[in-house]
């Protein structure tokens, strides 16, 4: 049967037009066909890795951020805790030194005022004591002047003494 | 720009069936009406799917142009005296070894569409009762006959299809085709993504990317090629068994060189078996050696053959029942069945192509894959 007898002709052309075809296709198409999806595909692999790397680096810098933004809050928090806590000290050592400074005045403007009290206590004793003798020259004096008065008076002191 | 030229392949496509249909009834009827014969409907299918060394465009055999056109080819004949060539237009349309051409002091004539070169002193073929000769032979025949023609067409389209792809690619400086390319580059990195890759693997494929893609190509293309009944296609290239037996044989020498030793020991020592089991598996697997490029070659040769078998009988249907009411029917089912075969041929060509890579693949297995 001729439909299944292979002519040799056809063998013949067929293998040396694929051949042929086959060599100028893998040079000039398949080559630079191939070249060019394999280089397009490499770039958009790249492309692709670059924008996960820069979705990564976004990601970081924004943790970065958040992490700063963080510490410097806190720091904010602890300074003001601090100053709070320099300016109730202040406070406090300020109102212990006044009290001590205080208290100091006052012992002081006590110790003056018993410094003087004595001193005014000594005075009008010295006082006193010349008054007294004043008085009594003066009263000596006169009674030394009139004689029954100088009686009168011995026998007053002689009573005196007797009461006693 | 790409759509339109997409539609206008489809147009064409099935315009041309309607002319085949159309072509195909003038013929017939002529035979029909001028012979008392009855219509031989398996004379003209394999006179169809057969090969012919000239190209018949349109009209009957007796007229002349501007009637008819049967376009010549070129004769190329080695023989005892060298090399012979002429056109089959010396033949003058005889196909029944009447006509003689004498070239270098030998007698050629065309016998059912194959050259004999009649024994010497012999003046006219003698044909026994099977319609062999008997005194004449067949001479080494390169011919350029119809399918080889149709390969030669179809070389040019593959070679104008993808060279302006390649050039397209060049062209742009960003790796894009366009035009043509754009339509084909699915296809190619199709064929490296599903057919190379998976059955050959990632280290082995780039060397055999170049065969599989202009495997598949070459069948494809002259599978379609044969899908449009006109001049300059309808030629049954792909569904002769010399074009589908050169290809298969080509697959089965890369398969041989390609392979390592695993695919030897796999074959005749098969490992992890009890002995007797491997003395019986190697002659089964020494047979699907050769049985598997056998598979291929009968694979595409039958299909392609039995697509162009169906359209043709169902148009043959027509002078079969000697009605035109058959007519709707059958250019209906030859519709159908040209829609199927436009699927079938790209499925063929991309089976022989899978096939192909598969075989590689098992024949560059190592030890450890198994």
């Amino acid at each position: 049967m001729d439909l299944i007898k292979p002519e040799i002709g056809l063998i013949f052309w067929t293998a040396l037009t694929f051949a042929i075809l086959l060599f100028v296709l893998r040079k000039f198409a398949w080559k630079p066909i191939l070249g060019a999806v394999g280089d397009r595909e490499d770039s958009i692999r790249k492309a692709l890795a670059e924008a996960e790397n820069a979705r990564k680096e976004m990601q970081n810098l924004q943790a970065d951020n958040e992490r700063i933004l963080k510490e410097a809050r806190a720091e904010r928090e602890a300074m003001l805790k601090d100053a709070r806590d320099m300016k109730n000290k202040i406070v406090s050592d300020a109102k212990e030194l006044a009290q001590v400074e205080a208290d100091k005045m006052i012992q002081q403007a006590q110790a003056t005022i018993e410094s003087e009290k004595k001193a005014a206590v000594t005075d009008i004793k010295n006082q006193v004591a010349n008054l007294s003798l004043e008085i009594a020259e003066k009263v000596i004096k006169e009674q030394l002047s009139n004689k029954d008065k100088q009686l009168q008076l011995v026998e007053s002191m002689l009573g005196d003494i007797k009461l006693n | 720009m790409q759509v339109s030229t997409f539609r206008a392949f489809f147009a064409i496509l099935f315009l041309s069936f309607y002319s085949l249909g159309f072509a195909a009834s003038k013929t017939a009827t002529k035979d029909s009406s001028e012979g008392d014969e009855p219509f031989n409907a398996s004379e003209l299918i394999f006179h169809h799917i057969g090969d012919s060394h000239s190209f018949h465009v349109y009209g009957s055999d007796e007229d002349h142009f501007p009637a008819a056109l049967t376009i010549p080819l070129p004769v190329i004949l080695w023989t005892d005296n060298g090399l012979v060539t002429f056109m089959s237009s010396e033949f003058h349309h005889d196909v029944d070894g009447k006509v003689m051409v004498e070239r270098k002091g030998l007698k050629f004539t065309n016998l059912h569409d194959k050259i004999y070169q009649l024994d010497a002193g012999a003046l006219a073929v003698t044909l026994d009762k099977d319609q062999h000769a008997t005194n004449a032979t067949r001479p080494l025949d390169f011919s350029i006959t119809k399918n080889v023609f149709s390969m030669f067409l179809s070389v040019a389209l593959i070679l104008l299809i993808f060279l302006f792809s390649a050039r397209s690619y060049k062209k742009s400086n960003t790796n894009m085709p366009s035009g043509i390319g754009r339509f084909m580059e699915p296809i190619i990195v199709f064929i490296r993504d599903e057919v190379a890759i998976p059955n050959i693997g990632e280290h082995h494929y780039k060397r055999y990317m170049p065969f599989l893609l202009t495997l598949f190509f070459f069948i494809w293309i002259n599978n379609v090629i044969g899908l449009i009944p006109f001049f300059p296609f309808s030629s049954n290239l792909s569904g002769n068994i010399a074009f589908t037996l050169t290809l298969a044989v080509i697959t089965f020498v890369i398969t041989i060189f390609s392979s390592k030793k695993y695919y030897w020991k796999h074959m005749l020592w098969m490992p992890g078996l009890p002995v007797p089991m491997k003395l019986f598996l190697a002659p089964i697997e020494i047979i699907g050696m050769f049985v598997k490029p056998i598979a291929l070659m009968i694979r595409l040769f039958a299909n392609i053959t039995a697509g162009h078998v169906i359209v043709l009988s169902l148009i043959g249907l027509i002078f079969i029942f000697e009605t035109f009411w058959v007519a709707p029917i059958s250019v209906l089912f030859t519709l159908f069945i040209s829609v199927i075969e436009v699927l079938v041929v790209a499925i063929q060509a991309y089976i022989f192509t899978m096939l192909s890579a598969l075989y590689f693949g098992q024949a560059l297995e190592e030890e450890h894959d198994h």
